[in-house]
């Protein structure tokens, strides 16, 4: 490979893992900053979706350039992530209906759903 | 024959999945890995066929491939909606629960409805109603709730009763 496009490679998977590290940063705040459990459980959820995915990104990148195969074991990581993320914060949420906890939010009536 | 196939492999998709898992993770296509995953593709689809309720079948492969296009870039543009609201002032936010109503009864079809609402960013699923008619969800920021509805019904549930045929 050329001195070049070694470079752009670098350059490519520096700023996915800037931009992956942002997210990744912004979702933590979000876990600092928002009011109560229901707005919290968005931060980790999401912000690190785009999170991980940057970071599994510049792997890709990364790996393929340097072996001889094109690096797709990043693919599992993120279906496993996709799978158990929103089930994980599926039962997060049961266990926040089940103790009521304290919420600021408005709108629709919870008294149908289980957990209650 | 049609029959003896539907013996030896109860799910197709799955074990198609499972085939494809085992050789991402050994990362190697020789004829001893793709054999070892043939026979997991077989034996854990029969092995775990009382946790299926109904047989998985897509109906639309198309449609399939689009909603996945559409789901990661909501992930990306939401994001970053979701981004701004928490690093801007807090008082901006308007959380709220909305109750999405569900034409669906596949329960396969409702799974991947509510893991969409959890990974598309800015909305959580809480809760499905006891009798799977209503979905619960929390979201992070909603000036107007008959239009985050309508956004989930229009963009996710369409295109999956679609995939599904339900």
């Amino acid at each position: 490979m050329s001195a070049m496009s070694a470079m752009l490679l670098e350059i490519l998977v520096s700023l996915f893992l800037l931009a992956s590290a942002f997210f990744t940063l912004a979702g933590s705040i979000g876990l600092a900053r928002l009011p109560d459990f229901y707005t919290r459980l968005h931060g980790p959820t999401k912000a690190t979706t785009l999170g991980v995915g940057g970071m599994l990104v510049a792997s890709v990148l990364y790996f393929s350039a340097r072996g001889e195969w094109l690096s797709l074991n990043e693919l599992l990581i993120t279906m496993f992530l996709f799978i158990t993320a929103p089930i994980s914060a599926y039962l997060l949420a049961q266990a926040a209906l089940h103790l009521r906890v304290r919420d600021v939010s408005g709108g629709a009536d919870k008294s149908k759903h289980p957990g209650q | 024959m049609k029959r003896a196939i539907g013996k030896m492999l109860p799910h197709p998709v799955l074990s198609v999945v499972l085939l494809l898992i085992w050789l991402l993770l050994v990362k190697s296509m020789a004829w001893g890995h793709v054999a070892l995953g043939a026979i997991l593709a077989v034996f854990i689809p029969r092995l775990t066929a009382r946790l299926w309720m109904e047989e998985i079948y897509f109906h639309r492969y198309r449609v399939l491939v689009r909603l996945i296009g559409i789901v990661l870039w909501d992930i990306l543009v939401a994001s970053i909606v979701v981004t701004r609201l928490i690093l801007g002032p807090g008082t901006a936010l308007r959380p709220r629960f909305v109750v999405v109503p569900l034409d669906m009864t596949n329960p396969y079809a409702i799974a991947m409805l509510a893991s969409i609402i959890s990974l598309t960013p800015g909305t959580v699923s809480v809760s499905l109603s006891d009798d799977n008619k209503g979905l619960l969800l929390h979201g992070l920021n909603v000036p107007d709730a008959e239009e985050l509805i309508r956004s989930v019904k229009t963009r996710y549930e369409t295109p999956i009763k679609e995939i599904f045929e339900c």
